[in-house]
């Protein structure tokens, strides 16, 4: 098999390369991608990524297979590789580091910026502040998101305005907070977003939905929190 | 909270409004464009005329011409702080963009005083 593999030391190169490697895959199994990395790592040590996990729950190995973003350790070869070729880059739009590894500063700053945390100013109960089952339900599908930044990183709006569009995955945090019944910030957190570009620059072209490893849906997310805007507002 | 010193209302929420509002009265105002001239065959000047001279019709003119303002100024502002940004025009971004912002802000205004002249120097019916 052909993989193409994107590479880059800024220590020794001028810009980046894509660099052919071939790789035997073995007869009747269907490797992850992240196996793949590693067997191309075994050829060359010095290709960089990043990896903990490898089953899909630390969100760390999130790159860009034959153009689509997501986890090396949950993607099977056969999925992304067309034609017996696979070209492997950095998630795209975040500055590189080094081969796959890009620096994650403004996806973690845009995530900081939602206040990514419970906020209740009245005094705690002894025990626990509950939730009914279905107060509980309205988290689900905005919880698990995981952080990869494959939704991000898919974004065009985020790719141009990552100092200022929040990026699909702060504000799918934004609103798992807003939709907190536990939460009392939220007309505060809502006022925060208002601007042109924190929400509103979405154009809901769906890229984030596509790659979400976990399944999730940020777009419908944004839609929610426009339409909590909309209320507050009017 | 980002801010935003050119955009049209300087609140997401209110370009989003007005966008979405606009384009609604930009849709009805083809349908009725539309329904007009579907209905209306062989049409000569005076019919014309007498068509976009009602007090209605100018009305709903003027709106539709500052709904295309209003909407063309916030997707072009969107367009300008998309594109021409450092990364793309390097250290002259900046100036690109004011430079593209006025001539839009210029040509919109010229577009809207002309519009309302026209509409409201049509001869009313007779």
């Amino acid at each position: 098999m052909q993989v193409s593999v994107y590479r880059y030391n800024p220590d020794v190169d001028d810009k980046p390369r894509m660099r052919d490697m071939s790789i035997e895959l073995p007869e009747g199994q269907d490797l992850m991608v992240l196996d793949l990395l590693e067997r191309l790592k075994e050829q060359d040590p010095s290709l960089s990524y990043r990896r903990s996990c490898r089953e899909g729950v630390c969100g760390s190995d999130g790159i860009n297979m034959n153009g689509l973003n997501g986890l090396a350790c949950i993607t099977p070869v056969s999925q992304v590789a067309k034609r017996g070729k696979l070209a492997l880059r950095p998630l795209p739009g975040l500055p590189v580091i080094r081969d796959l590894v890009v620096d994650m500063g403004q996806f973690f700053d845009q995530f900081e910026k939602v206040r990514p945390y419970l906020i209740n100013e009245t005094p705690p109960p002894a025990q626990e502040r509950l939730q009914s089952p279905e107060q509980r339900a309205e988290l689900d599908g905005l919880y698990e998101c995981i952080l990869c930044g494959c939704c991000s990183t898919a974004c065009p709006s985020f790719w141009w305005n990552p100092d200022k569009f929040v990026g699909p995955a702060g504000l799918l945090q934004a609103y798992r907070f807003l939709a907190d019944s536990r939460d009392t910030a939220g007309d505060e957190r809502l006022r925060d977003l208002e601007d042109p570009f924190s929400v509103f620059r979405c154009r809901g072209i769906m890229n984030c939905v596509n790659v979400c490893p976990k399944g999730l849906n940020p777009t419908r997310a944004i839609g929610k929190i426009r339409g909590l805007l909309v209320k507050q507002g009017t | 909270m980002v801010t935003q010193v050119t955009s049209l209302a300087r609140s997401g929420l209110a370009d989003f409004l007005i966008q979405r509002l606009s384009a609604v009265v930009l849709a009805l105002y083809t349908l009725c464009l539309l329904s007009f001239f579907a209905a209306n065959d062989g049409l000569d000047h005076v019919q014309l005329a007498a068509f976009f001279g009602s007090a209605s019709m100018r009305a709903f003119s003027v709106l539709a011409v500052l709904s295309t303002a209003a909407h063309g100024w916030i997707g072009l502002w969107t367009v300008g702080t998309d594109y021409l940004r450092p990364h793309y025009f390097g250290a002259q971004a900046a100036v690109f963009r004011m430079v593209f912002q006025v001539g839009c802000g210029l040509l919109l205004f010229i577009y809207v005083w002309w519009g309302i002249r026209l509409f409201w120097m049509l001869p009313g019916p007779a």
